[in-house]
């Protein structure tokens, strides 16, 4: 029987020939992601009642990223146990203030068609770009996966996502993302998306990586791309030679799909989420006759602050200035992202407009870093998530749009359409 | 897992984690987080509940980030059951994996905030004390069923590593 990616690879870690959805099944885990915000804190005290070590440290990777750098006692308490259950375990890899974890997993090569991984973190969904699986669990359920290098899952059903045809200009894969989270809703439990068509086709891994990371705000248990040449030239450059099956992780001819949706990717227009859900989006003009004034542009998180999203935030910005009375801020999501933003200029760019770069790490997404909102203020943010508090304090209010039309909004003091600022 | 009977607290539509439990009350420990449960959207809520009150969702309860703390609160809390149209899928294990009873519960919009609710979780009967009303639910799935009656995922991992010594 013709099998969707996400079958095959739930077949072969649970050791079995093939598996039907809703069938529950026990998986050996390939990789085993944790963080500081909900990782060696969380873990450990349950390793030691449990008095054990870990199943395997060469397959687990610890990030530090959401409390860095230290603001605060608390945070660098944190910080500091998270190294230490490192030393204790002699965990192979470990990122101290290198980057988001969703952003490191690719950028140091861990992952590979096929892999069956575990993250500690809902938008663990990111590493699917790759074609592997990857779902976000509670740090209980980590604990249990770092003890027995196991999970029990429920078989999802697979819903296709095909999007057709070029982009215009100033519409990227964020746009997607806005649209379908309105046109799908939030609640996928326990489903899969799996994105295919000619526009993904020709997507960059920067730009698809925003298609799986924000299955999770569809609800998802995860979401696949199959891999292809382009995934293959990025796996080599970030120094990790695919297998020789890689290209073989795909759905079969004719494979069972729950669902199947078409988009035409012509047709899209930028798009921004209002407060206080990503589901809650429209087209960019309907905002802009709203005149939403506001007080911060943020670009940041493993979603909007990758390189690529560095460079639409310059593009905008050359030869203009963020407006008085708005403050643009950037948080690079990795320290090479970082870095090559620097080398390229792209930086200066977004200095010279009146930006201030922020420390590499998960900051204000989640109201843990510098660029948390006073009540009622508002923010357009290139993030993915703008829950009621989410940035800060609970009368605040949170609009998504692509790093494109945050740039311009910051520009312009006001939520615009970007395809003005792109001529 | 006994049965519970307290007042029902009434949520509507994808109540989110962060609104469960806030960020910015993250590095805190869990009983200073959990009095903001919910503050966001009912800020009687965590100043008011009583130990074995029922928590009622509408669709995708629990929807967005893998923080623990957000069904933490609610053990915390002593929240005897959630009780939601739907619930988003990584808050559900954590729930169950925490031993805070959740259970699917299609009828949860005819439950109105204050009504007296008895629930047996095991069974899934869930009795409307108020109105004289009661409901059959689809029970937890067999395969949690152990590590629920267990009293949750370390209670069932310290059995499984037991036995394998």
């Amino acid at each position: 029987m013709p099998k969707t990616l996400v079958q095959k690879i739930i077949a072969r870690a649970a050791g079995r020939e093939s598996v039907v959805p809703g069938e529950i099944v026990t998986a050996q885990v390939d990789l085993a992601m944790i963080l500081d915000s909900g990782g060696p804190r969380k873990i450990w005290p349950r390793l030691k009642e449990l008095d054990v070590g870990v199943w395997d440290p060469s397959k687990i990777v610890v990030v530090a990223d959401h409390f860095v750098p230290p603001a605060d006692p608390l945070s660098a308490a944190i910080l500091k146990l998270t190294r230490e259950f490192v030393a204790e375990y002699q965990i192979e890899h470990f990122y101290d203030m290198e980057g988001i974890c969703h952003v490191l997993l690719p950028e140091r090569g861990h992952l590979q068609p096929g892999m069956f991984c575990c993250g500690g973190d809902s938008h663990s969904t990111n590493a699917g770009a790759y074609g592997c699986y990857m779902a976000g669990f509670g740090a209980i359920e980590m604990a249990g996966v770092l003890v027995t290098g196991e999970i029990w899952l429920g078989v999802p059903e697979t819903i296709r996502v095909n999007w057709q045809g070029a982009f215009s200009s100033g519409v990227v894969a964020k746009d997607i993302m806005l649209k379908l989270a309105r046109e799908l809703g939030m609640d996928n439990a326990f489903k899969t998306i799996e994105y295919g068509g000619d526009t993904i086709a020709t997507m960059p891994m920067t730009e698809r990586v925003v298609l799986t990371n924000m299955a999770a705000e569809l609800g998802a248990e995860t979401a696949l791309i199959e891999p292809d040449e382009i995934t293959l030239d990025a796996m080599r450059a970030a120094g990790r030679p695919p297998a020789a099956d890689a290209l073989s992780w795909r759905s079969d001819e004719g494979a069972d799909y729950s669902q199947v949706h078409e988009f035409d990717a012509a047709q899209l227009v930028p798009q921004v989420a209002a407060p206080h859900k990503p589901s809650n989006s429209g087209p960019v003009p309907d905002f802009e006759a709203e005149n939403i004034q506001i007080d911060q542009a943020y670009i940041g998180a493993c979603v909007g602050a990758k390189i690529s999203d560095l460079h639409m935030v310059a593009e905008v910005l050359k030869q203009r200035q963020v407006a008085s009375g708005t403050r643009l801020l950037v948080a690079p999501a990795s320290k090479r992202v970082m870095a090559e933003a620097a080398a390229d200029g792209t930086l200066a760019t977004i200095t010279a407009a009146g930006g201030s770069i922020l420390p590499t790490g998960c900051g204000a997404c989640a109201a843990l870093g510098a660029g948390i909102l006073a009540e009622d203020e508002v923010c357009i943010s290139s993030t993915n998530r703008n829950f009621q508090g989410r940035m800060g304090a609970n009368s605040s209010r949170v609009y998504l749009g692509s790093p494109y039309t945050v740039a311009a909004s910051a520009v312009a003091g006001k939520i615009v359409d970007p395809r003005e600022f792109l001529q | 897992m006994s049965v519970v009977e307290g007042r029902a607290w009434t949520f509507g539509d994808e109540i989110n984690t962060d609104v469960m439990a806030p960020g910015i009350y993250f590095k805190e420990p869990m009983e200073v987080a959990a009095r903001h449960c919910l503050e966001a959207v009912d800020p009687e809520f965590a100043v008011n509940v009583q130990p074995g009150d029922i928590v009622i969702g509408g669709k995708n309860f629990g929807v967005g980030s893998a923080r623990e703390q957000a069904a933490m609160a609610f053990r915390e809390l002593k929240v005897g059951v959630l009780l939601a149209e739907s619930f988003a899928r990584i808050f559900y294990r954590n729930a169950l994996n925490l031993g805070v009873p959740a259970l699917m519960f299609p009828e949860a919009a005819e439950i109105t905030a204050g009504d007296i609710l008895k629930v047996d979780p095991v069974g899934g009967l869930v009795e409307n004390v108020s109105h004289g009303k009661q409901y059959q639910l689809e029970p937890i799935p067999a395969h949690l069923m152990a590590m629920i009656r267990a009293g949750g995922l370390m209670q069932h991992l310290k059995t499984r590593i037991k036995t394998k010594d």
